[in-house]
């Protein structure tokens, strides 16, 4: 049963907004608010007195076509009102919020800016982009490990976006699961760290076969740890040779600049 | 954990496809899920069975296919296996290799069973 609002749903992703705890709505496939209830099965007693009859069925049913179906009703929504979404993926504590709250300030002087955030609980990274005074939501996923299409189209409905906008959806930290749903994103942004090892493009290749962008953070910790950018940006190529590759630090804003004026580009270019 | 809310979507999918064609129970279940679509097999049909709980599909068996992957060189246009996505072309050892096959995950078909005479 849900805590919140004392429903019946056990499990599924929430909305909520930041500092409205009040604020609660249900993904649903039935649209916000409403709670669906999955019937009862009741298990029926099989005769076994009569002869049963088998046949097989051709499919050829995409298993995952369900998500991308409506992926792409979410990407035509975002193409209809000229809204650039990026879907931002790395493991937990890459710096994504913070590349966020660094980004957000320089590009809102030209740019309406809105965020969808995603986390298994919390609505801790939405209220520090409130704090930046763009429209936020929060996604808690609960038990489940990355967002889908579903969920974004839920959050769409909720977030008031402008036309002409940039929307920056932040995964659940995870390098794994979030790489096989597509969202209705224009682009993949994959973010790893310099306290991670430079292997990690090995290690997770879906995740940086999938993404068309790649940013090294938190570069100023580079005299600190043992990471070799090179090695790292070359186990990236090897994985995907179409990603493009930027290297800034979120905290001291190096590189920042290069990184904005590609965001800056890809919106004229649209 | 991906493979849960995976699981649930077949169930889904064959549910709906099997109460169309008046089944009374799937038996079984025909999939493809190649070597590089990202999907556990063994945890799959551990999610699976959770997932099928009270449906007609509860005591489908799954039969699962694993098409090995096949990748083409961008350079001298090669097609050779590969079990990552981070291949080398065994012919002129170039990394621009484009996957053409084993990122399918697909259900091939389900078998049902339905009441004789009906």
């Amino acid at each position: 049963m849900c805590d919140t609002c004392g429903c019946s749903a056990d499990s599924g992703a929430v909305l909520r907004k930041p500092g409205n705890s009040d604020y609660h709505v249900h993904v649903s496939e039935s649209g916000h608010g409403d709670h669906h209830h999955e019937g009862h099965h009741d298990h029926e007693h099989r005769d076994h007195h009569h002869e049963k009859k088998s046949r097989t069925i051709a499919l050829e049913l995409d298993v995952l076509q369900k998500n991308n179906l409506l992926a792409e009703r979410n990407r035509g929504y975002f193409e209809a009102r000229n809204i650039f979404v990026l879907n931002f993926l790395s493991s937990p504590g890459s710096g994504k919020t913070s590349l966020l709250e660094k980004i957000i300030p320089l590009l809102q002087q030209h740019t309406a800016v809105a965020v969808i955030e995603g986390d298994q609980q919390t609505t801790n990274d939405a209220e520090r982009i409130q704090a930046l005074g763009v429209p936020v939501i929060q996604i808690n996923t609960g038990s489940g490990c990355h967002l889908d299409a579903l969920m974004i189209n839920s959050a769409v409905k909720e977030l008031e976006l402008q036309d002409n906008s940039l929307l920056c959806i932040e995964n659940v930290g995870n390098l794994v699961c979030p790489a096989l749903f597509d969202l209705g994103e224009a682009l993949k942004v994959v973010i790893i760290s310099v306290t991670e090892g430079d292997d990690k493009p090995l290690k997770y290749p879906t995740m940086f076969h999938e993404a068309d962008l790649c940013i090294l953070n938190k570069i100023d910790l580079l005299p600190y740890v043992a990471f070799d950018v090179r090695k790292c940006r070359e186990n990236a190529m090897r994985v995907n040779h179409h990603l493009e590759w930027f290297e800034l630090s979120a905290k001291t804003g190096e590189g920042v600049g290069a990184w904005q004026e590609w965001i800056e580009n890809k919106l004229k270019l649209r | 954990m991906h493979e849960m809310s995976i699981a649930l979507s077949i169930v889904e999918a064959v549910e709906a496809k099997a109460r169309e064609e008046g089944a009374e129970r799937i038996s079984g279940i025909d999939l493809v899920i190649g070597k590089l679509a990202g999907i556990e097999p063994e945890s799959l049909k551990f999610c699976f069975s959770a997932a099928a709980k009270g449906t007609l599909s509860e005591e489908a068996l799954l039969a699962i296919q694993e098409p090995e992957g096949v990748g083409a060189c961008g350079e001298c246009g090669k097609l050779f296996p590969v079990s990552f996505y981070y291949a080398e072309c065994p012919d002129c050892r170039s990394l621009r290799i484009t996957i053409v096959s084993g990122e399918e995950f697909v259900i091939q078909s389900i078998t049902i069973e339905e009441q004789e005479g009906e």
